[in-house]
């Protein structure tokens, strides 16, 4: 059950555009089209599914303070928690590199309709952001961390889709000429969160 | 492979050009407005969204953004010709990642409540888009002092953004710039009320939304082909 909550909390609540603005930069860029908003979106969820949890055992196991006591007790007061940044983002980069070879090898077609976005997907800020808050919130196990990392793609995935959706729509309303393109965008976005804002008040 | 990288702007070689040149002076100077990484390039968004609650948070982000961006280009720059094409992107995440530690212990040392309130934010610079972008496109491709001087203006131009944003969240939301009171107390008692919405996170969104209309009025050139 608490990872239902959880799973819930990560996708509405807390989501990662919506509360936290993490992956802005690509979220604002491949949403024109609701079909690329899908592949983009589907492979986020993926490469978060991974990587946290890698990222969750290397701080369990490496970076922690006190964390290399399984090697030896004479490690126990080493804590080499400054070096999470790099860590967890060479971890990804190569995640994602890895990721985009495989599918390469097994899956052409998906391969062919995500190309361009995998390589983004390194620096879209939502899945180190996964990362550093599986970090700063200190989830207890693996399941836990998993889901939550499962949950913020899933959460980023709705995202993506419903601004896609509303700005295939809007691309034919009559907008004034400096708004029109980014600015809408981010004023409908605002709208979008301000929405989301009344998940806050529930209690899981 | 290091020809493929190099291109245009190194064919001038041999003449030598003062350190401000006037193509120089537009690296800095683009940004802020005609090429500003924020309102168009679109990059960088998302901590810039999240930290300015308040103006002291988002003049600390903007230095260390300027810093990491400045410097990290520098050092791709110097070292771009013997990186291998296809492991870039990890080569410049780690040359970052460098980079946001130092800026990280050097906040932690020196301004630690600022670093608090920062959070992850300060990590997020690692895949802040402004220096990956920067770094992909220029740094990989010009000389060392060009890219330093266009990561000093892209990151100005972030930060010129953070801080304005900041202000009007700040002044509307609690009354106060840089934490001291603006707004006077007789006029709370007069009936005055901060505006809660203007501190929620979407409200960030917004007020970037009206800059980008109030800039791309007056600067024509930007606004968007129907």
């Amino acid at each position: 059950m608490e990872h239902v909550n959880l799973f819930i909390k990560a996708v509405f609540i807390e989501n990662m555009i919506f509360a936290y603005f993490l992956g802005m930069c690509s979220y604002l860029a491949i949403s024109k089209t609701v079909k690329s908003a899908v592949g983009l979106g589907m492979a986020v969820i993926f490469v978060l599914s991974v990587a946290v949890p890698i990222c969750y055992l290397l701080e369990k196991y490496i970076l922690k303070a006190g964390a290399l006591t399984w090697l030896s007790t004479d490690f126990g007061s080493i804590d080499l928690s400054f070096l999470s940044f790099i860590m967890f983002i060479a971890t990804i980069a190569s995640i994602v590199q890895l990721v985009e070879m495989v599918v390469e090898k097994f899956a052409p077609a998906l391969y062919a309709s995500l190309g361009i976005f995998l390589p983004l997907i390194a620096v879209n800020c939502s899945i180190l952001g996964g990362a550093l808050f599986m970090q700063e919130r200190e989830y207890a196990t693996l399941g836990e961390a998993t889901v939550f990392a499962f949950g913020s793609g899933v959460g980023w995935f709705l995202a993506i889709v419903a601004l896609s959706a509303i700005r295939e729509k809007v691309r034919y309303s009559n907008i004034p000429d400096p708004l029109r393109g980014l600015g809408i965008t981010f004023i409908i976005t605002g709208l979008m969160a301000i929405a989301f804002m009344s998940f806050m008040g529930i209690k899981l | 492979m290091s020809n493929e990288i190099s291109t245009a702007p190194e064919k001038e070689k041999g003449k030598k050009e003062p350190l401000f040149s006037p193509k120089n002076k537009r690296l800095l100077y683009d940004p802020l407005n005609d090429s500003n990484p924020i309102t168009v390039q679109v990059l960088g968004i998302c901590s810039a969204l999240a930290v300015t609650v308040k103006m002291q948070p988002s003049i600390v982000m903007a230095l260390a953004v300027v810093v990491v961006t400045a410097f990290s280009s520098l050092i791709i720059s110097i070292i771009r010709n013997i990186i291998p094409n296809r492991i870039r992107i990890i080569v410049q995440l780690t040359v970052v990642a460098a980079m946001v530690i130092l800026v990280d212990q050097f906040l932690k040392a020196f301004v630690y409540d600022v670093s608090k309130q920062l959070s992850v934010f300060v990590g997020l610079i690692i895949t802040n888009c402004i220096v990956m972008g920067r770094l992909e496109a220029f740094a990989m491709a010009n000389k060392p002092w060009p890219s330093f001087i266009d990561g000093i203006g892209n990151g100005i131009g972030y930060g010129v953004i953070l801080v304005i944003v900041s202000m009007i969240r700040e002044l509307f939301g609690s009354g106060e710039l840089m934490g001291f009171r603006i707004i006077p107390e007789s006029a709370y008692e007069m009936g005055y009320f901060n505006n809660g919405l203007v501190i929620m996170p979407p409200m960030a969104m917004i007020v970037v939304g009206i800059i980008i209309w109030i800039q791309r009025s007056r600067n024509k050139k930007l606004i968007e082909a129907k």
